[in-house]
């Protein structure tokens, strides 16, 4: 009996998903052009979504891989005010033991002052970093980028890499000397006669004009550091182990030390994307709305044409709970052939791009101030790809809600009257 | 004489043929409201936006167009300087499409309070001038403007006096370096502290007094920049060709705001591609459901049709009476849609604050305030784009509808 019970269910379901697919092919141009709707939306929200994402991962990577790292350890204060005696003592011993206590990612320590550098024939303000040459390439992209010279090697050497602006700027080439006028950890007179090894182009113009590296243990030395220094910078793979690695090194920051994630390093990043994000969805969502009184329409259309159909068959006994579920079908088949096809095709487009890359008149300004390459490659991903085309799915089953709704108030009688 | 119904008669049928069905109807005038109205409003925000970040990046160094010594772009330095502009510039400038201009020095420098130092641009200035070209007073928050070109105060900005951890009235030293190339270096009082509506305006420049400066770099009537304001920043044509005609014979370098940042000038141009872009997606996505909405409607009348095409009604009158049909959903959705868009941008006319995300909005050189700008040449396009492609887009119901045999469109149920 209950076997009975259960197959008499599984047929019903399957004969109203045939019922449900056979109305929709009653009016199969109606059909297509509502499905024509989703599919349109679809492809364009793949598209844009695609971009976005694609576009926020090479912000984020670039800024982030260009020199700030994923975090860093810092004395409490000096981020929002880098002065010279907000510093970490004992700077390299506590970079060993973060480094042993992270084994898999990239660890070096920095100090920084702000110096007056000059050459022969020009003097600048610019923002010096001591660095150590062994570990640094692993923490920023900088050290690749030395498009004359070489990078620093020894950690003691009166060196000095500098941006290709600044050398520009201060008239200088690869051997040419500098000389630094700043002050030091203690206070006094700190002054340095450095030899240039290497300039690096980042094409990003604030770090090309205003940046300069010098090997950690010259910059102790001329600037009086006394083992002090300003940030152990901690570079991963991606983003998602932040938070892991955030974890095991609070023990070693203590009261002193402030860990400082990349959002809090780049405050304007996360922001800009936020921003961003928001304004997109505002627009998607007048999108989204647009396809669902497609649906509305079409669906509300089809209930009121078969008013007299539907009164017949319950008169003959079906519940009208059971012909709003036929409607919701038939909308949720309307809506995955919009899904299938518009995600198909909304994929091929990514696809395309991802390899071709997409570039657009203005573009290239636009992506120098957010540290993108000229060319945007959008993001393949299942979030990506499906982010859209479900909120749309979900979207038209809800305006599919009113048109149902109506069969549940259905008068057989004054149904089966109606025009 | 029933062929060739008049136009009046003609659209009293498609009004009325519009209520028959007054629900379908009813949701597709709302889906052409809602279209039209994200259309005008979505391009107010959009626009006001990147004016903003314009008028904020030129009002940053006040000048629509300016004259620099050719290489001093290139290396902005004291030896890439002019000599302070003569009377025949001054006579050409004093014209009507001139509304302010100025002549400043501005190079590189160092500044030193007691604890700290930093590097930035030291601009010395003629206040009065500067006031010309648009620098507004009121952006001073503590002490006072410059009052001469020979002021011997400095005026700084907010987050520089932060980060030198100096006050009003304190004394710092300016060091950069003279045409000799001999560091040159004064004390300057603080007088004044300034609010840039972009942060790092406020630690990128320092005010002085332009004779201060030329006094302290051994620079007498040498100038780095000439900037002239027009009335409009986006017509700065005319503007150009007269500062070119004043420096005629000059080795110098004119460029107008466009030419100096062509990220503004840039994203003036992506805006324009983008409003397009943005109406004619949203019109698409409303164009199924218009098709649709007109297919539905001549597929109940097949018979009607028929009929009338029978009694002597020509195919040219049927497909204007569906044109109609169609022209009066748009109109009313377009009126629907204009006016929410007024009225949604009317209560935020003074801006919304976006202050939440203002170090992001920053990074794409916006301000944290956003104005909408709602421009009568956006409007006109959004409606334009909706009318004509709209009618275009019913001719093929239309078209469809004219061309039923009457016998056929009779006999079907």
């Amino acid at each position: 009996m209950s076997d009975d019970l259960q197959n008499h269910g599984a047929v019903f379901s399957l004969l109203s998903l045939q019922l449900a697919w056979r109305n929709l092919w009653r009016h199969s141009r109606r059909t297509w052009l509502t499905a024509g709707a989703m599919i349109f939306s679809n492809v364009l929200l793949i598209f844009m979504i695609s971009l976005q994402l694609g576009s926020y991962d090479m912000m984020i990577n670039n800024t982030l891989r260009a020199f700030s790292g994923h975090i860093q350890l810092q004395a409490e204060g000096y981020n929002e005010n880098q002065r010279m005696r907000r510093s970490i003592p004992s700077i390299l011993s506590l970079t060993r033991r973060v480094r042993e206590s992270l084994p898999d990612a990239a660890v070096s320590a920095r100090a920084a002052a702000f110096a007056l550098v000059s050459s022969e024939e020009r003097s600048f303000g610019a923002q010096l970093i001591g660095v150590q040459p062994a570990w640094e390439p692993g923490v920023s992209t900088l050290p690749g980028l030395i498009s004359e010279g070489r990078y620093l090697e020894d950690p003691d050497a009166a060196e000095i890499v500098i941006g290709a602006v600044m050398a520009r700027n201060l008239k200088v080439g690869l051997g040419d000397e500098i000389t630094l006028l700043g002050s030091g950890w203690d206070g006094s007179f700190a002054a340095g006669v450095v030899t240039v090894v290497g300039i690096y182009r980042s094409g990003m113009a604030d770090l090309d004009r205003s940046l300069a590296q010098l090997p950690f243990g010259y910059f102790q030395a001329t600037f009086f550091m006394q083992g002090h220094g300003h940030a152990i910078v901690v570079a991963l793979d991606d983003l998602d182990q932040v938070a892991p690695a955030l974890s095991t090194l609070q023990p070693l920051a203590g009261d002193d030390l402030v860990l400082l994630d990349w959002d809090a390093l780049n405050p304007g990043l996360k922001q800009a994307i936020q921003a961003d994000m928001s304004s997109a969805w505002l627009m998607y969502g007048v999108l989204i709305v647009l396809v669902a009184f497609s649906v509305l329409n079409t669906q509300l259309m089809s209930v009121m044409e078969r008013t007299r159909e539907f009164g017949v068959v319950s008169a003959l006994g079906v519940r009208p709970s059971r012909l709003a579920m036929l409607v919701l079908l038939e909308t949720a088949l309307m809506a995955l052939i919009g899904l299938a096809i518009g995600l198909f095709l909304g994929w091929l487009v990514a696809l395309y791009f991802n390899t071709a890359g997409l570039s657009y008149p203005g573009m290239e300004e636009a992506a120098a101030r957010f540290n993108l390459p000229d060319r945007i490659y959008p993001s393949v991903s299942p979030l990506s790809l499906l982010l859209g085309p479900v909120v749309v799915f979900g979207f038209c089953l809800l305006a599919a809600i009113y048109p149902a709704a109506r069969l549940l108030r259905l008068r057989p009688v004054e149904a089966m009257r109606a025009a | 004489m029933s062929g060739s119904l008049p136009i009046a008669a003609l659209s009293r049928l498609a009004w009325r043929n519009l209520w028959r069905n007054y629900r379908r109807t009813l949701i597709m005038l709302l889906a052409i409201a809602l279209g039209v109205w994200a259309m005008i409003f979505m391009t107010a925000l959009m626009r006001g936006m990147v004016d903003q970040m314009v008028e904020d990046g030129i009002r940053s160094l006040p000048g629509h167009v300016q004259v620099h010594h050719p290489l001093y772009r290139d290396d902005p330095s004291i030896e890439n300087s002019m000599r302070e502009p003569g009377e025949a510039f001054t006579a050409a400038m004093n014209s009507p499409v001139v509304t302010g201009w100025t002549a400043r020095l501005r190079v590189p420098a160092m500044i030193s309070s007691e604890r700290e130092n930093r590097g930035l641009m030291l601009l010395g200035v003629d206040p009065d001038g500067e006031i010309a070209v648009g620098f507004e007073t009121d952006t001073i928050v503590e002490g006072r403007w410059l009052e001469s070109v020979d002021d011997p105060g400095i005026v700084v900005g907010k987050k520089m006096l932060e980060r030198l951890e100096t006050g009003l009235g304190k004394r710092v030293v300016l060091m950069s370096q003279d045409p000799d190339n001999e560091i040159a270096d004064r004390g300057f009082r603080i007088i004044g502290v300034f609010e840039g509506t972009l942060a790092a305006q406020e630690e990128a420049y320092v005010y002085a007094g332009r004779a201060t400066v030329q006094g302290m770099l051994n620079a007498d009537g040498e100038v780095s920049e000439i900037a002239v304001a027009g009335h409009d920043y986006r017509d700065v044509g005319k503007l150009e060709k007269l500062v070119k005609e004043a420096t005629e014979g000059l080795d110098v370098e004119v460029r107008t705001w466009k030419e100096l940042d062509s990220y503004l000038e840039a994203m003036l141009g992506v805006m324009d591609g983008f409003v397009l872009v943005w109406i004619v997606v949203i019109f698409l996505a409303l164009s199924f459901g218009l098709v649709n909405t007109l297919m539905m409607a001549i597929f109940e009348r097949i018979r009607e049709i028929g009929l009338m095409q029978a009694l002597g009604m020509k195919p040219s009158a049927i497909l204007y009476q569906i044109l109609l049909e169609s022209l009066f959903l748009l109109a009313l959705g377009l009126l629907l849609g204009n006016v929410l868009a007024v009225a949604s941008v009317y209560p935020i006319r003074d801006g919304v604050d976006l202050s939440v995300v203002a170090e992001g909005m920053e990074m794409f050189g916006a301000s944290a305030m956003l104005y909408p700008a709602l421009k009568s040449d956006d409007m006109i396009l959004a409606n334009t784009v909706v009318i004509v492609l709209g009618i275009l887009t019913s001719l093929i119901p239309a078209w469809h509808a004219s061309r039923y045999r009457p016998v056929e469109a009779i006999a079907k149920t």
